[in-house]
């Protein structure tokens, strides 16, 4: 980590009811990344968000945005954040455009009519810019959003579920918008449900569990580190056991003996699986057919929660 | 100081009002003008002077009164709980803002509008009773000192309300009653000895009375002490929305 936009040292969250949300929780996010916290529901990701954001009340620990502390110097902290909630909340009543002009001036920053239309037209908003909130559908109240969390030009966003009811469109469109970001300069941080999202568009992953960061690494050295492929062999006769010739190799009989799955590690030179089918031919053990998979960043994701209590 | 954040609360919570303009401006100067109908022109002409003044004159600053206490804490009330219901808050609890901007860009709005208000009401009266207003400054002050005041307390009851319920419960049962005990309709010099001393902790009557006499050069009490009195409790609500935002009470878990 060399040079960390958001800086969460020690963070720790106990409601008035006794339930701990975050413990003890270490976080260094790079500038310029796209950082994805997952985790199951209820595990702390948005209670995190909130206390950056200055709307939850952090129990212990301190939180650095931008270089400033949040509570000390939470004008200049906050005038970096951008945050797009979770939940549907808009303005009803109000229009686009008169919503989106609210918001740049709450986190201070002067009218700018070219800036809010200029976004505005990013998110496909412009020529619903005098309709009232009320009035759009679930996909585009997330853009007004977007657009609201984007008025006040912000270096840090985060993106507490943008996908939740949003269409593959909306959702194409929106990703594309975020990769934009990403290369003017903003550092994206956002929780997701869509974990192949996360796999397509995050630099580093941090899963959270229980209140508790259970692991931040690199997305694709997490995948090496945590993943694994395996060979799966459609056998031609199915095996009651594995035979005693076959010992050596990690293997495992599934669909009642018909398949026999071989897990290797992809990343050394030898993978061992030239070996295997040598030795599946002098058994006489046939296949009709072979494939390969490796794991995907749910199933990395899964095992890492599943495994904990 | 974040200007634009005053600038921009200010101008939606006035947009708010500007697009319910019916409701929030043409509703209660036309309720008020019914009084003055009613008890000015109609009832008042048949009824004896309250000291040395007409009764539908006399009524004018009780009347303006209770619109400017009703209508600030309606105002600024349900300004600040809006956001609360739909979900918005959070933009407010994450923007940076301090305690002190938000109150000014909220109470300014629902003052602002009280104070429309009573100069319409005023104006509407005049088409229905005499009236001359003795001192015009200090009716503007307490006009406006008022309206501040109540709109304060307003936002504290959208603060800590957590219903629509509860939202209309001090304005009806609270305000309401104080307002028409107040001396709106008549000089507390009127009642049992014992009423007059019980009356005087009615913090109402300090503000019809001083605003009485901006009008009439006559009032029940004191008008230093009114204007103390409203200063005091001015004060009383800076300090407990200090307290709300400091201590993050109903607004952050």
């Amino acid at each position: 980590m060399s040079n960390p936009v958001v800086q969460v040292t020690g963070l720790r969250k106990t409601y008035a009811g006794g339930l701990t949300a975050l413990d003890s929780i270490d976080l260094d996010i790079e500038r310029g990344e796209i950082f994805a916290l997952l985790g199951p529901n209820g595990a702390g990701k948005t209670t995190l968000i909130n206390i950056i954001c200055g709307i939850v009340t952090a129990s212990a620990g301190s939180v650095l945005a931008a270089g400033h502390d949040i509570v000390r110097e939470f004008r200049a902290a906050r005038r970096e954040i951008g945050l797009v909630p979770q939940e549907l909340h808009t303005d009803t009543f109000e229009s686009v455009l008169a919503t989106v002009t609210y918001s740049r001036g709450l986190f201070g920053r002067a009218p700018d009519e070219r800036h809010c239309e200029r976004i505005l037209r990013e998110l496909s908003l412009w020529e619903r810019r005098d309709a009232k909130i009320m009035t759009l559908s679930g996909g585009m109240k997330r853009r007004v959003l977007i657009a609201k969390a984007l008025a006040h030009e912000p270096s840090i966003l985060f993106l507490d579920e943008p996908s939740a009811g949003v269409d593959v469109e909306l959702r194409r469109d929106m990703w594309q918008q975020v990769r934009r970001l990403r290369e003017g300069g903003v550092t994206i941080i956002l929780t997701t449900h869509y974990i192949e999202e996360a796999e397509q568009m995050a630099d580093r992953v941090g899963v959270i569990h229980k209140g508790r960061l259970i692991v931040v690494e690199e997305k694709t050295l997490l995948m090496r580190k945590l993943g694994k492929r395996q060979l799966t062999l459609h056998l031609q006769q199915p095996l009651t056991v594995i035979p005693a010739g076959l010992a050596e190799y990690p293997l495992e009989l599934t669909d009642q003996g018909a398949t026999l799955v071989f897990t290797f590690d992809a990343h050394t030179r030898e993978t061992g699986i030239a070996p295997l089918l040598k030795r599946l031919g002098e058994l006489g053990i046939e296949f009709r057919d072979l494939h390969s998979s490796e794991s995907s960043l749910e199933d990395i994701f899964v095992g890492l929660v599943s495994e904990r209590p | 100081m974040n200007v634009y954040a005053i600038r921009a609360i200010y101008r939606f919570e006035m947009a708010r009002t500007f697009r319910t303009l019916m409701q929030s401006i043409a509703a209660p100067v036309l309720s008020t003008a019914l009084y003055f109908v009613v008890f000015g022109a109609a009832i008042g002409g048949r009824m004896g002077k309250v000291d040395g003044v007409g009764y539908g004159s006399f009524i004018v600053p009780g009347l303006i009164m209770l619109s400017i206490l009703t209508e600030s804490v309606s105002n600024a009330s349900f300004g600040i709980y809006l956001p609360k219901w739909s979900g918005t808050i959070f933009e407010l609890l994450s923007a940076p803002v301090s305690y002190v901007e938000v109150l000014i860009g909220y109470v300014g709005a629902a003052a602002t509008k009280s104070v429309m208000l009573g100069v319409l009401i005023l104006a509407t009266a005049r088409l229905f009773v005499p009236y001359e207003v003795l001192h015009p400054l200090w009716m503007v002050a307490f006009l406006v000192l008022t309206a501040v005041t109540f709109s304060m307390l307003g936002f504290i009851i959208g603060l800590w309300a957590g219903s629509f319920e509860q939202l209309q419960v001090v304005p009806l049962m609270v305000l309401t009653p104080l307002t028409f005990l107040g001396g709106a309709f008549y000089s507390i010099g009127m009642l049992p000895p014992l009423w007059q001393k019980i009356t005087l902790f009615n913090p109402v009557v300090y503000l019809i009375s001083g605003f009485r006499w901006s009008f009439f050069g006559t009032a029940d009490v004191n008008v230093v002490v009114s204007a103390g009195a409203t200063l005091a409790f001015l004060a009383l609500s800076v300090a407990v929305v200090a307290v709300i935002f400091r201590t993050g009470y109903k607004l952050k878990n």
